[in-house]
């Protein structure tokens, strides 16, 4: 043997996480720190010490995750740079119809719309992967879903930016409304979804969790043009704080991740009434689907629960109460009891298979429930969103 | 999956002798009592969100009827979240939850701290996770590969001589039982932290008849002590409404269908309240000016409460939560509807008041309930998406001699709507109702005068004479007759179809007369007698008008357009509406002294630091139970003839999929290790250059 003893020493690579990071994980991370730095003076006098602990803790986040997580450090430099583009042209709400980029790709409006499109493409282009057998539609699918997810938080960046460009005062994060929240969603969950394929290593879901973006996409579109739901409008009282930006978006983490358990679920479902013809097609094994819930059932609940401790000290502070048995409140309670005899079940009593699929989509019922059956059915102190 | 090897990892069950005791304990603390009580307590949940909670209760019985309200009552259905059975459940999952974690602490505990270096070679064959390699290496040499790939792999070590073999056993993660303790202890601290805070002392006061819940609406001062709690260090949530220019030193806790009286150690005064407009007429700022004064406070204390930006005093917080009226002084005029000719009255009253007024030798109590200087909504009854402002509106309900009450919304500017200007008042006969709006044309001067006064002379046969005669005058002479002394005559037909188009409609009074008149003559005749009547009715309307025009103070001679037109019109499609609207009376807003109160939440919840504790608890634990895993790793090394023996088993619990994998990387890198190990050594034994 020829090969020097080194090398095979070397072909281990023993060193610690740290150290194994590159060179381009450092300068991505220092970049995205700069950044920060430059918005945190640069917007100070928008912000209060909460505000700059929630910028520099996003950031801490993104870079944990980017660093576990590569293709992140890609998407997150094409979102900013194309953000910043977008940013660029918009020295007032004025531009957003008069310049071209804005108005055809890059304004919020226009952004959100090619979301939509491009996630309304995806699920076919995914389904007809897995049916035809065709790896290379599945990884068109793949494709479509970055674009869409990209399209879906470059719509939403720069929308924050038009609510200052309204007015100073008028400037919010946009995660206050049901309109927002449902672009929230969608991304979010595409993302969530790209990790589990990207760590699995199977596209076979694509289509499957598409379908609930689909789902959302076509409320929001709904929403859109039958409500004219997507004006930028002030902040009542109550939404006005900084609990808002971590406490919506840990809660849409969770639902991302609740949904896409309960699609897998569909997916077993599907597949457990004929295996052997799923399996050809390369639907992963009951067990690998099975494991996918799990995670993203594990996922959800961890995020749910922080979520809703977060929605409890906010509510200590403007409704003076942790716990007012609210029908939202409530009914994230419900939401996450349900989720927790999930768990139960299957940590202590080893439950599998159909049930346990059905379980989980029935979750993503529950879920739907808290997230926008309580605005529409029941009345109480979550004013926001109301149809 | 491997559930043999798995089990040996399971805490040992108690093998105590079974009595009733442990019977009981392990019913408590048993699986499928815990899933039981996480379902029921999310059904009963369900039901609190259903049936909304603490509302008053004449809305429950009008909801409900009188045969479930009771029924619902007993049930405890309008406040579901302290009722003893629900309470109870939540009494069962604690005990649950504590039984379980009692039980399972110890061993866990131990087994964390257990790295089961007794295994033999058979029994970790026996896992499914194993692999097994032979070399050229030393035991030693094997060894120490070994206990360098644990320790990259984050694995605790122990080491043990089997004498013909040695084994290392390794275990990483035990954090993850932590993770399962104090995910249940976190429950357990929660839940006790929310007792202390809820109104179970309440309750139980209330139950010994310490204390007794009010129900009148009556003022503090005349509260009685056996309603009031003192000052002290116990936990309560309150509301109390304080009109600017007021104080109060007492907050009220709500319970059922009354409340309770909690007393504070200081003062608070409402010097304003304000609340600010987005352009959208949405709400962007509620905030108080309070000063407050107390025993322990040495100079008092000045403060601007917002909404979101608690103020804490001496473990107090004081909230900005709601706001209302603090009995605004309203100057109204009340047209009378009855067409006596009586002039409007003027009425001033406080906003919350309840006054007797006297129509028509008819007595009815105005109780003034709401007023609201903005109102940023849409048109009511109109089809529109466009949010508007239309200024001040007020409420109010005008009860009978018998009890029955109307409620009333009437907005104090007219309102546009299809081009034409109208005032809005909304009737309704129930709470649970919508408004239904009625649309009273505002003329010329943009005032409901004359279509009052117009009111007036239509529905009294004595003021609608004059114009009657005028109206037959002229309907005469535009007809080509001229004789004088059918006037009269012709004024009662004139008046005869007036009163019959308000009560029945426009339709009715044609059909009417063509009715009557095909008896007389020949057709032509009957078509000019209908034609005829027809002309005399418009006239003698027309006429009418123009006194209410002159009795309004408008010029009646002026050139009348297209705009008087269409409130003549308007006017006579609502005048038929007046008889729904119920009473006789109607009340303009003619000028207001705003008084605002603002409504502050006060609460005291000592038990809020332990369950903030208890979340974090739970977070953490939640994060160790998913995302450590405990895993364990056994490297057994035993001499074989000329070779050495590695058999490499593992186990994982909860993750068993991913730890598949993980156990396979792991043997990839035995594989390398050991490669890399036997070359050096190859390399150390031989002589250098010989390679
Ligand atoms: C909300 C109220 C909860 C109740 C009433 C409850 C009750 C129980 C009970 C009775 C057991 C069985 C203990 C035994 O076998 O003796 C158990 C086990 C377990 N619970 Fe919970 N639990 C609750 C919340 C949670 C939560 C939020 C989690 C977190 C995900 C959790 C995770 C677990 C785990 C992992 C086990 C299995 C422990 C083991 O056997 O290794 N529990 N729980």
């Amino acid at each position: 043997m020829s090969t020097p003893q080194e090398s095979l020493v070397a072909d281990f690579d023993e060193r610690g996480f740290f150290r194994r990071l590159s060179a381009f994980d450092w300068v991505w991370a220092l970049a995205f720190l700069a950044g920060t730095i430059y918005a945190s003076v640069e917007f100070a006098p928008w912000m209060d010490r909460y505000e700059q602990g929630i910028l520099y803790l996003s950031w801490a986040t993104l870079v944990g995750v980017g660093w576990m997580w590569k293709q992140a450090r890609l998407f997150s430099i094409i979102v900013a740079v194309v953000t910043l583009f977008s940013l660029s042209r918009y020295p007032d709400l004025a531009a957003g119809q008069s310049d071209f980029f804005l108005n055809y790709l890059l304004s919020s409006q226009a952004a959100i719309m090619w979301m939509c499109a491009l996630f309304l493409a995806a699920t076919p282009v995914y389904f007809a992967g897995l049916l035809l057998r065709a790896p290379f539609l599945e990884r068109v699918g793949t494709a479509l879903t970055w674009l869409a997810s990209g399209a879906g938080l470059v719509g939403l960046l720069v929308r924050w930016w038009e609510s200052y460009l309204i007015a100073p005062e008028v400037g919010r994060i946009p995660v206050t409304n049901l309109y927002e929240v449902f672009v929230l969603f969608a991304f979010t969950t595409g993302l969530i979804y790209l990790y589990y394929e990207f760590r699995y290593k199977t596209r076979a879901m694509g289509g499957f969790v598409g379908l609930i973006i689909c789902a959302s996409i076509g409320f929001l579109l709904w929403y859109h043009f039958a409500q004219g739901a997507h004006e930028i409008e002030p902040l009542i009282p109550a939404l006005q704080s900084w609990w808002m930006k971590i406490h919506v978006p840990t809660n849409f983490v969770a639902y991302g991740a609740f949904a896409i358990a309960g699609m897998v679920g569909v997916a077993y479902v599907v597949q457990a009434r004929n295996p052997e013809a799923w399996k050809r097609r390369g639907l992963p094994s009951a067990e690998v689907m099975d494991d996918l819930m799990y995670k993203n059932i594990a996922l959800g609940f961890a995020f749910f629960t922080i979520a809703t401790i977060l929605g409890a000290l906010w509510a200590a502070e403007a409704w003076g109460g942790y716990w007012s048995w609210d029908p939202k409140e409530t009914w994230s309670l419900i939401t996450w009891l349900n989720y927790a005899a999930w768990l139960h079940l299957r940590f202590t009593k080893g439950w599998r298979g159909v049930p346990m699929a059905w379980w989980a989509i029935i979750g993503v019922a529950v879920v739907t429930f808290t997230f926008l059956g309580v605005n529409i059915f029941l009345s109480g102190l979550h004013s926001y969103g109301e149809l | 999956m491997a559930s043999v090897p798995q089990d040996i990892d399971a805490p040992r069950r108690q093998r105590r002798s079974r009595g009733n005791v442990s019977i009981l304990l392990n019913f408590l603390g048993s699986m499928n009592l815990a899933i039981t009580l996480l379902v029921a307590v999310a059904i009963a949940s369900v039901i609190g969100t259903v049936v909304q909670q603490n509302q008053p209760y004449e809305d429950y019985l009008s909801k409900f009827g009188p045969f479930w309200f009771p029924i619902f009552d007993k049930l405890a259905l309008y406040d579901v979240y302290s009722a003893t059975w629900f309470l109870g459940i939540l009494g069962f999952l604690l005990v649950s939850v504590s039984v379980c974690l009692t039980r399972q602490t110890p061993g866990m505990l131990r087994e964390m701290g257990k790295f089961r270096e007794h295994q033999q070679e058979r029994s970790l064959r026996a896992f499914t996770n194993h692999r097994e390699w032979q070399t050229r290496l030393a035991p030693d040499e094997v060894e120490a590969v070994a206990a360098r790939a644990l320790k990259y792999n984050g694995l605790r070590m122990r080491r043990k001589d089997h004498g013909d073999a040695i084994l290392l056993a390794g275990m990483a993660g035990s954090s993850n039982r932590i993770g399962y303790i104090l995910t249940h202890l976190a429950i357990v601290v929660i839940c006790i932290g929310g007792l202390l805070d809820g109104n179970l002392m309440l309750k139980y006061r209330e139950w010994t008849g310490d204390l007794t819940l009010e129900t009148r609406n009556i003022p503090v001062s005349q509260i009685g002590e056996e309603s009031r709690i003192p000052p002290g260090r116990s936990s309560f949530r309150g509301m109390v409404n304080i009109p600017e220019g007021g104080g109060a030193r007492v907050v009220f806790l709500p319970l059922r269908d009354g409340y309770i009286v909690q007393e504070l150690p200081f003062r608070i005064e409402v010097e304003e309240f304000r609340v600010e407009h987005w352009d959208t007429g949405e709400p962007s700022l509620f905030e108080s000016d309070l000063i407050v004064t107390g025993d322990n406070i040495d100079e008092p204390i000045h403060h601007t409460l917002r909404v979101n930006h608690p103020l804490i005093i001496d473990g107090y917080a004081i909230y900005q939560s709601s706001f209302g009226d603090g009995g605004s002084m309203l100057s109204l005029r009340g047209w009378s509807l009855l067409g006596d000719g009586a002039d409007p009255l003027d009425i001033e009253q406080r906003v919350s008041d309840r006054e007797e007024i006297e129509i028509a030798g008819n007595s009815l109590i105005l109780e003034l309930t709401e007023f609201e200087t903005f109102n940023t909504r849409r048109v009511p009854g109109v089809e529109s998406r466009e949010m508007e402002e239309l200024g001040p509106s007020f409420e109010y309900r005008l009860r009978g001699a018998d009890g029955s009450a109307r409620e009333f919304h009437n907005y104090m500017r007219s309102v546009e709507i299809d081009g034409r200007r109208f005032f809005l008042s909304g009737m309704r006969t129930a709470p649970q109702e919508p408004f239904r709006y009625l649309h009273i044309p505002a003329d010329a001067n943009d005032r409901p005068d004359t279509f009052f006064m117009f009111n007036d002379i239509l529905s009294s046969e004595e003021r609608l004479r004059d114009a009657s005669e005028r109206g037959a005058a002229v309907a005469m002479q535009e007809f080509g007759l001229n004789q004088e002394e059918l006037v009269p005559q012709v004024a009662a037909t004139g008046r005869e179809l007036v009163r019959q188009l308000l009560d029945e409609g426009f339709g009715a009074v044609m059909t009417d007369l063509e009715a009557r008149m095909a008896s007389q003559g020949e057709e032509g005749a009957q078509q000019s007698l209908v034609m005829f009547s027809r002309l005399v009715l418009e006239r003698t309307l027309w006429e009418a008008f123009s006194d209410a025009l002159r009795a309004a103070g408008d010029d009646p001679d002026r050139e009348l357009g297209e705009s008087d037109q269409m409130f003549f019109q308007d006017a006579l499609s609502t005048i038929p509406a007046l008889a729904e609207y119920g009473v006789p009376l109607f009340l303009e807003l003619d000028s207001y002294n705003h008084r605002q109160a603002t409504g502050l939440q006060i609460a005291r919840a000592p038990g809020a630091n332990i369950v903030y504790l208890g979340c974090a608890l739970l977070v953490a634990g939640i994060l160790l139970l998913f995302y450590v895993s405990h895993r364990r790793i056994w490297c057994w090394i035993r001499r074989d003839g000329e070779r050495t023996m590695l058999l490499v088993a593992g186990s994982n619990q909860r993750d068993p999929l991913t730890f598949e994998r993980k156990f396979a990387e792991l043997g990839e890198e035995f594989d390398t290790r050991l490669r890399a190990a036997e070359s050096e050594s190859h390399k150390s034994r031989q002589p250098p250059g010989d390679a």
